[in-house]
């Protein structure tokens, strides 16, 4: 069966390969876009670096694929759904930009994948959080590629509870991202036989949390999660530190936590949370030299979404090499056929609702004692599989899943 | 135990005292803005960047310096002061006539342009800032569990608070300053050096801001954004004490702390929106705010 | 002036300048129809038509700030009813006629005007501009606790639907015409209450409030109607956006909105009818052209600078500049 698959993909493959030999490439260029929070709060995780990271990818690729040459826009989104709209309106209109990678926001990712399926172009998310996007808001012309909330939630609370966190107390961003997190952990808990004892949703954003923590010590609960991001979660962390919460015998669990949160917090207030994360630069002699290289040109280690992006757009100009073309449809069917194995991800698959899975990985702040140097942050405990890390498509609302 | 509303009595009261230390920001912070706008008729929207840039100085200056907390609690505000003291001298002097709206424009520029430098020089994962080695730990009060450091920010805000009160509504330096403000033309003339006094008031308005920022750094993480959020809440509560009133913002900022953190607790989605209805609620019905002057 | 001159030359040399100033006018309204027309064919059409919205945006709010001399600090409530009443109209009912939903968005935010009018318009200066701030800020919670909103994700997918059934606005030229149409639409009706006598009466309001109470007019009730109308003129362009985008979003309730309108009219020329055209045409590209080029990360300190230079520099804005320099020599 699936070697029958993999034939006539090649032979669909080779068949347009010779039927569109010519002119396969629209305007004999690869016009990749690049949008993200460039001066905002999401800034550090993916921004600017990302964008060295993209580049990295194409040079690596040898600045050019199938004879064409590639060309990269890139533009500051705000993090406003107006000027995400705006701008990749306008590169698919105007521009012929054939691809639109990095996009944070959630409210920025869904603007910016309407209007790529509209006119049939393709996105790869690798920014965003919400699992929704290749849920619900699914389409045949993107691809969510690092992480999402379904595995946040799963890879911690699953592991937190079954080391004896039975009553929880989650706190929650107030809005869709925070929403969809909390409902994500609430399941996992109760399947796994812990109890949710309160759920408190802060405005967005918050910068004392002294008041939530003390309803959390308050609550009795053995866990106190977090379901927010960026300074959120790491005011909501200091603060933790400095009301003693984990001296008194709470666990912390941060469910979204990017390296460059960590690093920001330093292990000394860090020290212990467990975080799920899709990739992190010290796990092989793989990972470590592409840091390393990455790490010379921008002074910072690559978070996860920094090595998805460089994985993304090398597997994204393979299947156009491969193909000859740059037709959307085409190349995300030669993306989906061809297994993912770099150093990124082994065997990552993307599924046909857009969702890219490969392993995941639990880990744990070190002690300060154990930190070598000041990105010297995670011991990863557990590698969580493609397959039990993601929803799965039985459970999948999206359309392009047949249910 | 015994409740109120639901809610056992020992939260409440850790919430109430919570409350009180936030208050103590927001009093600080609006105070320097009821210092600038009550003296000085300028509507500054760069106080939240002052704020940081206070925070950001502490933590800065100890990661290259090694200066510490104490050092910095009188260094960070200091050179605050001295760029307000620039700022005020070759910016907002050059539209002191003109309608205040300009000065918020003005401010809101200088704003963005601190806010996006420093965004670009450390990033926005923010910073962290050790709390001091004698504020470490806390005491149990029974009811919760107190950091030593949030005991002392609520002392030193406090302090410095009824300390600036004094001094302009009570000394003669600040009856100088009032009267200056007033009518400079006259006390030019009784030999005072009008133009000074309003470059150092600005100064003193912004190093509040900062000394609140040195307070905030071991606490909140620091980043280049964190003045922006607090801007409009801080404005808030000086319109609810009354624009341009001492007392006014001292008051209000810790009653509004109070009421921000038993939102928290009630109905903690509005924690950030419950300011806007007190200011609705106020303004209807003492259309100057609560220690403010009819016009 | 020092040679007497009977009333009656006075009053014709009045007339006379009016009429030439009016000519002129007409001149450059003329001139720049002209261009708006042509423009989709050399310009982006979506960029144009986000500029025609914001501009009409700042030109409701011009009409406050400078014909009645209020300062709003809570536009965006309005902009944003606008845009989710339409929006939810045509994503919730489909089929429903796009016209229909921009009267009733227009509606909607008229409404809502009414209601922070009625509650502010007794305040003065600052006050004023607090206590709509604040009142924007509760919509804005509202908005964002509503479940129809879609939140912090805002609202997406919005069909741009068929204007009277059979012209189709997914076509982005259909679409520019129309919005020029909108534009034309709020554009001559400000400049129609500008010039009309009710128009005379809010300048004698912003002049000097208590000459013109004691003149008799009912200083509060003139007020109202011309936040009223600019609260309503604020949704429309809402509305229109919301079409031309497909979305709406938390960000045009957010405060910023509240506070980029004041800067686009600042900028532009306070109390001049082209002033916040120029302001928005002016501060939309410049956002637009640095988040795309290689100042990405810079772009709010680029943003900052000119609004301090603007502030030191050219406080009547640009159009006021120009007029300012057109009168100095020419005159």
């Amino acid at each position: 069966m699936n070697l029958m698959k993999k034939i006539l993909t090649a032979a669909v493959a080779s068949a347009m390969i010779a039927g569109t030999a010519q002119a396969a490439i629209s305007n004999n260029e690869v016009r990749i876009g690049y949008l993200a929070d460039m001066s905002g709060t999401y800034r550090d995780l993916a921004g600017p670096n990302g964008l060295t990271a993209l580049q990295m990818a194409i040079e690596d690729f040898g600045g050019q694929v199938h004879g064409a040459p590639i060309r990269v826009l890139s533009a500051d989104d705000r993090n406003s759904a107006d000027v995400a709209s705006s701008t990749v309106r306008q590169w698919v209109e105007r521009d012929n930009v054939d691809m639109v990678a990095g996009m944070v926001a959630s409210s920025v990712t869904l603007a910016a994948v309407r209007i790529l399926e509209q006119n049939d172009k393709l996105g790869i998310v690798s920014g965003s959080a919400a699992s929704s996007i290749t849920n619900e808001h699914c389409s045949p012309n993107h691809i969510h590629y690092v992480y999402d909330t379904y595995p946040l939630a799963h890879g911690t609370a699953q592991a937190v509870v079954q080391e004896g966190g039975d009553s929880w107390f989650i706190l929650t961003a107030d809005y869709a991202f925070g929403h969809a997190l909390e409902a994500d952990v609430e399941k996992v808990v109760l399947e796994n036989g812990g109890r949710v004892i309160q759920k408190v949703r802060h405005p967005f954003p918050t910068s004392d949390f002294s008041s939530f923590i003390l309803q959390a010590q308050s609550s009795g609960a053995s866990v106190v999660a977090l379901a927010n991001a960026g300074s959120d979660t790491t005011n909501a962390i200091t603060t933790a530190g400095e009301f003693g919460l984990t001296q008194s015998g709470q666990t912390l669990a941060a469910l979204l936590l990017f390296l460059t949160d960590v690093h920001a917090l330093g292990v000394e207030a860090a020290q212990g949370i467990q975080l799920t994360t899709g990739w992190y630069w010290d796990m092989n002699d793989e990972t470590r030299a592409w840091s390393d290289r990455f790490m010379e040109k921008t002074g910072v280690r690559p978070t996860m979404v920094h090595a998805g992006i460089y994985s993304s757009t090398l597997h994204y100009l393979s299947a156009i090499e491969a193909t000859g073309t740059d037709d959307t449809q085409t190349v995300r069917r030669h993306m989906m056929d061809t297994p993912i194995n770099d150093m990124f991800a082994q065997n990552g698959i993307i599924r046909e609702d857009g969702r890219m899975i490969h392993d995941m990985y639990l880990a744990q702040v070190k002690t300060p004692a154990e930190s070598q140097n000041e990105w010297d942050l995670y011991n990863i405990v557990r590698t969580i599989p493609a397959e039990e890390a993601y929803r799965p498509l039985s459970e999948s609302q999206c359309r392009l899943v047949n249910n | 135990m015994s409740m109120i509303f639901g809610v056992p009595v020992a939260v409440l009261s850790g919430q109430l005292l919570l409350g009180l230390i936030n208050g103590a920001f927001y009093a600080l912070l609006s105070l320097g803005l009821a210092v600038i706008f009550g003296l000085l008729k300028i509507i500054n929207f760069s106080h939240g960047a002052f704020y940081m840039l206070g925070a950001l100085l502490t933590v800065v200056l100890f990661n290259t310096l090694g200066v510490n907390y104490w050092m910095a609690l009188f260094l960070a505000p200091l050179i605050v002061g001295i760029v307000g003291v620039l700022v005020e001298y070759f910016l907002l002097r050059k539209i002191a006539n003109e309608d205040h709206i300009y000065s918020l424009l003005l401010t809101f520029g200088l704003a963005l342009v601190i806010q996006g430098v420093l965004t670009n020089i450390y990033g926005v994962s923010g910073m962290r800032y050790a709390i001091p080695e004698v504020f470490r730990g806390g005491v149990n009060l029974g009811f919760m569990f107190l950091p030593y450091y949030r005991a002392w920010v609520i002392v030193a805000a406090l302090v410095v608070c009824f300390g600036t009160w004094f001094m302009i509504e009570k000394t003669k330096l600040g009856s100088y300053l009032r009267a200056g403000t007033e009518n400079s033309k006259l006390m030019q003339a009784f030999g005072i050096n009008v133009p000074l006094l309003v470059s150092l008031t600005y100064g003193f308005g912004v190093m509040l801001a900062a000394f609140a920022g040195v307070l905030a750094a071991p606490i909140y993480s620091v980043t280049p954004v964190m003045g922006a959020n607090i801007l409009i809440i801080v404005f808030a509560v000086v319109v609810i004490g009354g624009m341009g009133s001492i007392i006014g913002a001292i008051v209000t900022g810790l009653a509004m702390g109070v009421i921000e953190g038993l939102t928290k607790v009630f109905y903690p989605e509005a924690a950030s929106t419950v300011i806007f209805l007190v200011m609705v609620l106020v303004l209807l019905v003492k259309p100057a705010g609560l220690f403010g002057k009819e016009a | 002036m020092m040679t007497p001159i009977s009333e009656n030359t006075a009053t014709k040399r009045y007339v006379e300048n009016a009429l030439r100033s009016e000519r002129r006018h007409f001149k450059i309204y003329a001139v720049l129809l002209l261009l708006a027309l042509v423009a989709p064919f050399v310009v982006y059409p979506v960029f144009l038509m986000k500029i025609l919205c914001f501009a009409l945006f700042a030109v409701a709010f011009n009409l406050l700030l400078g014909y009645v001399g209020l300062l709003s600090f809570g536009h965006a409530a309005f902009l944003a009813t606008g845009g989710y009443t339409t929006g939810y109209l045509l994503s919730t009912y489909s089929g429903f006629s796009t016209e229909l939903a921009i009267l009733l968005a227009t509606a909607a935010s008229t409404l809502l005007g009414l209601l922070f009018g009625v509650l502010a318009i007794r305040r003065q200066g600052i006050y004023f501009a607090m206590i709509t701030l604040a009142l924007a800020q509760l919509v804005f919670f509202f908005y964002l606790q509503s479940p129809f909103t879609g939140g912090e994700d805002g609202m997406h997918g919005i069909p741009r639907g068929a204007l009277l059934g059979f012209i189709d606005l997914q076509n982005n030229l259909m679409m520019y015409y129309f919005v020029l149409a909108v534009f034309v639409f709020g554009f001559g009706l400000v400049r129609r209450i500008v010039h009309s006598p009710y128009g005379q009466i809010l300048k004698a309001i912003k002049e000097n409030e208590p000459r013109a109470t004691s003149l008799g007019y009912n200083v509060d009730q003139y007020k109202l109607v011309a936040f009223v109308v600019s609260a309503g003129l604020a949704g429309l362009a809402g509305s229109v956006k919301t079409i031309v985008f497909q979305l709406a979003s938390l960000n045009d309730a957010h405060w910023h909105m509240s506070g980029e309108v004041v800067l686009m009219t600042l900028l532009g020329g306070v109390g001049t009818l082209l002033g916040p055209v120029i302001g928005a045409a002016f501060v939309v590209s410049l956002e637009h052209q640095l988040a795309q080029s290689a100042l990405g990360n810079w772009v709010n300190v680029i943003l900052g600078i000119i609004f301090i230079v603007c502030v030191l520099t050219f406080r009547a804005g640009i159009v006021g500049e120009f007029q300012k320099f057109f009168k100095k020599n020419f005159r």
